[in-house]
């Protein structure tokens, strides 16, 4: 029962309006000087880039095992069950691990902020716990950013692939990328022309994974060591112990005779 | 009492006061104004120096708590409260140096009630504050000894066997946990510095540099507070450097040859040229040196090669926190003056609270040494750790 997007850029006309709607949304500034940012950042959530009149979307993957989240020293950041990541900033103390544990980089940070906070996408939570689409994919008018069931969307991308294969790259992105995202891509070429990281690149491996394989012995580690050192260090003074001991039994017998 | 203008204080005052006016900068303007951090290089000099080496550098703290308390290497005996002092130092500093490098510094204590057990920079937090306060009761016996308290050493001298297992737990955890922090990152550092054993060569590496730094400091107080310095105890540092550099250097190649980099690593690009300076200064100088008996047995060389090795690993560090990611950002991050001067004021108030220390506490304790007692009792025998004068 998770939630998920799908952006499919052969139908997108690059009005902006995700933009907008994004950051009406989340009260953010937008006006003319943030519609021409090409790159997201705190204040924007989402962008859409254009090449040789096509366009793309980029914005927060919402992983299915996420970096961010198991990068979080204080869990300010967690997957809902619904599908969003989301992000608690009164727990965070602004580490940024997020930030670069991210495969996506999609944690922004206010750095001119004397209090900053991590931004990024969170799917719109309120509105999908009031059973709504998200502020992007409601506004969107051809319905190129699409909001549904994660199976759904899946079944739907698949579907579009198989309908109209001379009209896409025929590779779901998303789908495979660091164990899955609730963020699916369609497009005409492929993903990684707009600046998405390449499936080679980044693995199907779970990012969690590559820490959770350390973090996941420290139970057994620390016993473990703690009884060899203690183990060494009773041996070393115990040595120690029956010397002075020996000593002071011949030094006993001495004055005995 | 007059103080003396020397080259020295006037150096370390316009240090200081160009850090204050970089913290008023940090503080009262933001990240953003005191940093060249951005979104695509969210961790700079404040992580890959301060944090990361001043970590490293604090090593020599359990490594000689280990060899004189695990290992009853009584020669080593002089250079553990030094290398205790450092260690402590190096924690408290680096705790300054994360308040900086910290969005939020005044939400640390979160870390304790908000907990993500599943965190790699939890588990850091986590060891940073234990290890902390373990440094802080071994290194409180000498502020007690100064002002002639006992009753407070013999409680310590009591749970002493404890501090020492633990310090070194949590010094393995720690060192080596700093090494899994990158783990995360496999599509974002460069090969020649994410290996999926990270961990064990940071841990590798701080044991190899904790021995490098107590040559280092001995060498550099003896000649700097007058006191005598045995030769023996260089000698054996100096073996057991060389043989900590060959074991981190085995895992490196054995590591590089694994992964398929053996060729790679000697073609010329921007991240070979910093890895040849890394594996120059920490592996072909030192081993080189250390292979004649000569430098083996000469101080002035010793230190020398104790140099090479501590900023061989320093290189190391900043490639893996800086270099390691400029082909995958696509530019190359350069910290602004307010960062060096921070990290400059840092380093400057660790040599201010090292010379305090040695000048007020028995930290090189020698007269101590001599006044004490034969040792028949185990408790006793603990309270060598702090050369309890009889």
């Amino acid at each position: 029962m998770s939630k998920a997007l799908l952006y499919d850029a052969t139908m997108c006309i690059g009005c902006k309006q995700c933009e907008s709607a994004c950051a009406q949304q989340n009260n953010l500034p937008y006006d003319d000087t943030v519609a021409a940012e090409s790159e997201q950042s705190a204040h924007k959530y989402t962008v859409v880039v254009s090449k040789d009149e096509k366009f793309m979307r980029r914005l927060c993957m919402h992983c299915e095992e996420p970096a961010c989240a198991s990068a979080c020293p204080v869990g300010a950041l967690h997957k809902t069950e619904a599908g969003p990541v989301v992000y608690d900033v009164w727990k965070c103390i602004g580490c940024r691990y997020c930030m670069v544990a991210c495969a996506f980089n999609q944690p922004k940070y206010e750095w001119r902020s004397l209090n900053p906070r991590v931004r990024k996408c969170i799917m719109c939570p309120d509105r999908i716990a009031a059973n709504r689409q998200t502020a992007c994919a409601e506004i969107c008018p051809t319905g190129a950013t699409k909001f549904g069931e994660r199976d759904d969307l899946i079944y739907e991308a698949k579907d579009r692939l198989r309908q109209n294969p001379s009209n896409y790259y025929p590779y779901i992105y998303g789908l495979n990328e660091v164990g899955g995202t609730s963020v699916f891509i369609l497009s005409g070429e492929k993903a990684e022309n707009y600046g998405y990281p390449a499936l080679e690149k980044i693995g199907e491996t779970p990012i969690p994974e590559y820490t959770g394989r350390v973090m996941e012995r420290i139970p057994d580690f620390v016993p473990i060591w703690a009884l060899v050192l203690g183990g060494i260090y009773w041996i070393s003074h115990r040595r120690d112990e029956v010397a002075a001991a020996e000593a002071e039994e011949k030094k006993l017998n001495g004055s005995a005779k | 009492m007059k103080i003396k203008l020397t080259f020295w204080r006037v150096v370390f005052v316009v240090i200081m006061a160009l850090g204050l006016y970089s913290s008023y900068i940090r503080y009262f303007h933001g990240l953003g104004a005191a940093t060249n951090m951005t979104d695509q290089f969210p961790w700079g000099l404040w992580i890959g120096f301060d944090c990361l080496c001043g970590v490293m550098l604090a090593a020599g703290g359990f490594c000689m708590v280990g060899a004189v308390y695990l290992f009853n290497v009584e020669r080593l005996h002089p250079v553990v409260r030094p290398a205790v002092l450092t260690a402590f130092l190096g924690y408290v500093l680096f705790i300054v140096g994360l308040l900086f490098d910290l969005g939020r510094p005044w939400f640390i204590w979160h870390q304790l009630i908000y907990m993500n057990i599943h965190s790699v920079m939890f588990e850091v937090g986590m060891c940073v504050m234990t290890y902390t306060t373990v440094l802080f009761f071994e290194f409180l016996p000498n502020v007690f000894e100064a002002i002639h308290w006992r009753a407070p050493i013999r409680w310590i001298n009591k749970i002493y066997p404890v501090l020492i297992v633990l310090g070194i737990l949590l010094s393995t955890l720690h060192q080596s946990s700093l090494g899994s922090l990158y783990l995360i990152m496999p599509s974002k550092l460069h090969p020649f510095w994410y290996s999926p054993a990270l961990p064990f060569f940071f841990f590798g590496s701080s044991v190899a540099v904790g021995i490098a730094m107590t040559i280092f400091e001995s060498t550099q107080s003896s000649k700097a507070f007058g006191r005598n310095l045995e030769l023996s105890v260089l000698v054996t540092l100096g073996g057991a450097l060389l043989v900590a550099l060959w074991v981190n250097l085995l895992l490196r190649v054995e590591d590089y040859y694994h992964r398929g980099l053996l060729a790679q690593i000697f073609k010329p690009s921007f991240e070979a040229y910093f890895l040849w300076l890394e594996l120059a200064l920490t592996y072909v100088i030192p081993i080189t040196m250390l292979n004649f008996k000569k430098v083996r047995l000469s101080p002035q060389l010793l230190y020398l090669v104790s140099v090479s090795t501590v900023l061989g690993f320093i290189t190391n560090r900043l490639n893996i926190a800086l270099i390691g990611f400029t082909t995958y950002v696509g530019h190359q991050y350069v910290p602004k003056w307010t960062e060096f001067s921070i990290t400059l004021m840092i380093v400057a108030m660790g040599f201010f609270l090292f010379g305090l220390a040695a000048r007020y506490l028995p930290i090189f304790g020698e007269e101590a040494e001599h006044a004490e007692q034969p040792r028949l009792h185990p408790e006793a025998e603990a309270g060598r750790a702090f050369g309890a004068p009889a």
